[in-house]
């Protein structure tokens, strides 16, 4: 549906204080590591912009993404966006169904053309394009349909951003990243399995606020958000430099709170913003539970080797190549020492007594 | 490639393909000295060879007098070198596990804060050591290309290791992955070149001992 | 390639064995050698580096025994052994290296530098490129059974002398004697008052002993040139004639590359033990000492110092036993710094002596045994080696530094026995 309303007329009519409005402004700005100059703009931006459209194409997902954007209490930064946008299309939100979900997507899309945000999560198939459609309509068509008139592309969640899950060994649907598919239009990746929620808003309304995609790195993530490695902010780092690792998940380490290093923990090799943001509502986080990173924001998180194997190690089994190894090696080796024995049991046979006669010339039944 | 392609392709064929060849390469080096054999020795012993050999492992670590006095620098970057190298490789947390996983053997690391000092102290040594193969007159002149490649090979994995820990320059996983390539790099070439003295040594010393103990020197 | 390189190949990979494949893996060019070799210290030529002196040899090792050598070898990107190397190899495996194996004694991985040397010794002589000089002596060696052309007519004149001077005869060929006296031809022409100590102090302590006519040498030509052939040819010798008079034990003279080569290398150049064991005179004096068979007589009140010869102590394992000796009659005995087993080479031993062409250098590297000296200053030098001895006669007359070299055993007799010898069975 459309509206006219601005975003300020809205947050009015829902009964937000001025004073919330410019709380939830004050912390988007802290979220998205702006500084505090810029609340007031964010404020302005905010009262003027149109109510955008968005439309949520999920694919082969698991809806976690959702799942996760929507667990909040009221009222909440994820629910004033949720209000505040207008979420034309999405599976699991929407209360229509069948054709008539279909056909306001595509309202949505006629209507506000080059205006509407595409989010996307799950993976799009490649190996055959019938493991997953929508009425139909292969993930692959109707992502390039939907992402022709987009004015931006966010992929949110792992799968989305990457491949995730449906890409992993030995990815028997061809599943890959929206990044892969859609090559001309802005795209932002919000990893994460699933990602932060306040991470999803917190993108949506840095566009919002600013008509402008937020700064990212070279995959595309966010920087305010996917700047730092979990390592980097953990609290249980001082352990790590210590040396005072867990050794497994009852022993005195672990019920220290020490490092989950050797647990497996894939924090150093992983961008998210879990270790100060933290989940539900800045409860906890993984490795303040006791378990370690999965590294579920990078891609082939899946595939790292193992989540209880230590970053340090290889993957795959190393005993057996070893085992290959010393079988070839002494098979070789044999062969190669025989071989010089040989030689010089050769070289032994060849020689030729040396007197004082043939001291300095060579014996002459000798080869010239 | 992305970061995280380069992270997997590193830490699982590349690994296993330079660990099959370290393995491969070093049988074969073994195989290759000790089927030579050598001859009994006929002469009356004086003294015990077999004791002999095992002496002399242990005692060439302690240098001749003379020559900490004349090849002071050679001694000294040496063993930092040696010391430290061997205190980063073996008693960092990550590489322990390496170990454990590897031979099944497990031990107690060092806190990262002294591996950094040593990771430092042994790249000074070795940056020593480089100086002092090329103005000195006698490493100079018997160095070869090898000995080159071999300084670069082990100072790889050293820089790229301390870079990786610190977080200097590009992405940590591809900082890591760049380290754990460099000592990929180290266990190929090990076998084929001047780096088998990590093993050989241990065969050199006791031959040598073997035969001055045969004849009742303490070599 | 020419008959004789491939002769030489042939000898040079026959050598490469499973401690030389160990050596050559485990060298890293730390230079270390160097620092201990005599002939680098004293003329900082960095050829004179004792593993560089193996080059030629590495590389056959690298191309014939190992399978990355192999390979380089086949597609030419690792170069054959020419007879220009080796020329250009031969003043560093002969001129500038007496075999004092100190290198062994240092080198951090172990390597036996000095043994490796010895068989590229081999390699070079297969290939016509051992010096004249030693090709020289080891002609007259196989001709005459002495380096210096000594023939038992000679020895005999000499032995005949002693017989005047001692007033007894000295045992010529005694069948099932105890012992069989060796000597080198440095004591028969030159210092034949070894001779005549030996024969005394053998009578005092009452030995039963002999010399055999046809084995007295105790040097060896054919180790020192590097060819194994002639030395075991030359050892044969001195085995049959010690085993066809039934000897327990054969003597070797003040000599440390004879008794290297008799003690050491002689059961492995004939390929099998002897049936009888081999004693340097001083271990045989020490044995006595140890029986109490002799007694300090008188002591030298001078200060003296003892040279270790290198293949006597380093290499052949006898340090202690000169020193038990000469504490029996030293009252002032002082260590060189550097004694025992790292005491540094006279530069004379290994068939260096007999070459002239090395003559010049073989001065030259002196000025480490001077240095030796002149950091204690004793009143005279102890020996157990008439090379050595020889060596630090001219050295130190050169360097003008006034200073006796003496040999242990003479002076040992000196001390052990009444000063004057018994006339009283002059005719």
């Amino acid at each position: 549906m459309l509206f006219t309303h601005t975003v300020a007329e809205i947050l009015e009519q829902k009964g937000i204080s001025r004073r919330q409005f410019l709380n939830f402004c004050a912390t988007l700005a802290s979220l998205m590591a702006l500084p505090s100059t810029m609340v007031a703009k964010i404020a302005s931006a905010l009262e003027q912009a149109r109510r955008p459209s968005v439309i949520w194409l999920s694919f082969q997902e698991c809806t976690g993404c959702t799942e996760s954007l929507t667990r909040s209490d009221a009222p909440t930064l994820e629910g004033l966006i949720l209000d505040t946008i207008s979420l034309d299309y999405h599976h699991t939100l929407q209360a229509a169904a069948g054709e008539g979900a279909e056909q306001a997507r595509i309202a949505a899309m006629l209507s506000q053309q080059n205006q509407y945000i595409l989010v996307v999560d799950g993976s799009v198939p490649l190996g055959n394009p019938g493991f997953s459609t929508i009425a139909g309509i292969s993930n692959h068509d109707m992502l390039l349909e939907v992402a022709k008139n987009a004015s931006a592309i966010v992929a949110v969640g792992t799968c989305a951003a990457f491949g995730g899950l449906p890409q992993a060994y030995p990815n028997p649907t061809g599943a890959v990243a929206i990044g892969d598919i859609v090559l001309d239009k802005p795209l932002i990746n919000i990893p994460g399995c699933p990602p932060i929620p306040v991470v999803i808003t917190g993108v949506l309304t840095h566009i919002l606020a600013f008509g402008a995609i937020p700064e990212l790195d070279s995959l595309k993530r966010p920087k305010a958000f996917y700047g730092q490695s979990i390592h980097d902010r953990c609290y249980r780092r001082p352990f790590y430099d210590l040396g005072l690792f867990a050794e497994n998940f009852s022993d005195e380490g672990a019920r220290k709170g020490w490092c989950l290093y050797k647990l497996g923990c894939k924090g150093p090799v992983t961008y998210n913003a879990c270790a100060t943001l933290k989940w539900n509502a800045s409860t906890s986080f993984p490795i303040e539970a006791g378990h370690p990173c999965l590294g579920c924001s990078e891609n082939h998180f899946w595939d790292g080797g193992g989540f209880y194997r230590a970053i340090s190690l290889p993957s795959g089994n190393t005993a057996n190549t070893a085992a290959y190894a010393v079988t070839a090696g002494l098979a070789a080796g044999v062969a190669l020492g025989t071989s010089n024995r040989s030689r010089k049991a050769q070289a032994e046979n060849e020689h030729q007594i040396i007197t004082i006669h043939t001291i300095d010339k060579a014996d002459k039944k000798d080869k010239a | 490639m992305s970061e995280a392609d380069l992270f997997m392709l590193v830490r699982g064929p590349l690994f296993h393909a330079a660990l099959a060849i370290f393995i491969f390469g070093n049988i074969i080096k073994f195989f290759e000295i000790l089927m030579l054999g050598h001859k009994p020795d006929y002469a009356e012993a004086r003294g015990s060879a077999v004791q002999g050999g095992i002496r002399t492992i242990f005692s060439r670590f302690i240098p001749d007098a003379g020559i900490w006095q004349r090849a002071t620098i050679t001694v000294i970057a040496g063993y930092m070198f040696h010391l430290g190298l061997f205190t980063v490789i073996f008693l960092f947390a990550p590489h322990v596990l390496i170990f454990q996983d590897l031979l099944g053997l497990k031990w107690k690391a060092l806190p990262t804060q002294i591996i950094d000092a040593a990771t430092l102290l042994t790249m000074l040594a070795l940056l020593i050591l480089l100086m002092h193969r090329l103005r000195d007159p006698v490493r100079c002149f018997l160095s070869r290309p090898c000995d080159y490649l071999v300084w670069s090979a082990t100072m790889l994995p050293l820089i790229t290791g301390y870079l990786a820990f610190h977080r200097f320059g590009i992405a940590p996983q591809t900082l890591i992955a760049v380290h754990i390539f460099s000592v990929e790099f180290l266990l190929i070439i090990f076998p084929f070149t001047s780096l088998t003295h990590a093993f050989t040594l241990f065969l050199a010393r006791y031959y040598t001992g073997f035969t001055a103990g045969h004849r009742g020197i303490n070599a | 390639m020419t008959a004789l390189l491939e002769r030489s190949l042939t000898v040079f990979k026959e050598h490469v064995d499973a401690t030389v494949a160990a050596f050559f893996s485990s060298c890293v060019r730390c230079g270390i050698c160097a620092h201990s070799c005599l002939f680098y210290t004293e003329t900082k030529a960095v050829e004179y580096t004792p593993i560089y002196r193996l080059e030629p040899m590495r590389r056959i090792w690298f191309q014939e025994y190992t399978v990355l050598g192999r390979i380089l070898k086949t597609l030419k990107l690792s170069p054959p052994i020419s007879h220009e190397e080796l020329s250009e190899w031969e003043p560093l495996i002969y001129d500038s290296c007496t075999l004092c194996g100190r290198c062994s004694m240092v080198c951090p991985v172990g390597n036996d530098i000095v043994t490796m040397i010895r068989k590229m010794r081999e390699g070079m002589a297969a290939a016509g490129h051992a010096p004249k000089g030693l090709v020289d002596a080891t002609h007259r060696a196989v001709k005459t059974g002495s380096p210096m052309g000594v023939r038992l007519q000679a020895l005999q004149h000499q032995l005949e002398h002693v017989e005047q001077e001692l007033g007894f005869k000295i045992p010529v060929d005694v069948q099932g004697a105890e012992y069989m006296l060796l000597m080198s031809s440095m004591e028969i022409m030159n210092f034949p008052e070894f001779i005549r100590a030996v024969a005394r102090l053998f009578k005092y302590a009452d030995l039963s002993w002999t010399i055999a006519s046809n084995a007295f040498e105790a040097t060896n030509s054919g180790v020192q040139v590097g060819v194994s052939d002639i030395a075991a040819e030359l050892v044969e010798r001195v085995v049959n004639a010690a085993e066809a008079l039934k000897v327990k034990t054969v003597i070797g003279p003040e000599c440390g590359h004879a008794y290297m080569a008799l003690r050491w290398e002689g059961p492995n150049l004939i390929g099998r033990p002897y049936r009888f064991k081999v004693l340097h005179i001083t271990e045989l004096l020490d044995q006595l000492r140890e029986a109490r068979k002799l007694r300090t007589h008188s002591r030298d009140v001078r200060s003296l110092t003892y040279h270790d010869p290198c293949q006597l102590s380093r290499r052949g394992g006898v340090t202690k036993p000169p020193r038990r000796l000469l504490n029996m009659i030293c009252n002032d005995f002082v260590e060189l710094p550097d004694n025992g087993v790292m005491n540094w080479c006279c530069g004379a031993g290994g068939g260096v002596s007999t070459n002239e062409r090395a003559d010049q250098l073989r001065l030259q590297v002196f000025t480490r045994k001077k240095q030796q000296l002149e950091a204690i200053k004793p009143d005279a030098v102890i020996t157990s080696c008439s090379t050595c001895r020889m060596a630090l006669e001219e050295a130190l007359d050169e360097y003008d530094m006034e200073m006796p070299v003496l040999s242990l055993v003479e002076t040992l007799a000196e001390h052990l026995l009444e000063k004057k010898p018994n006339h009283s069975e002059i005719n």
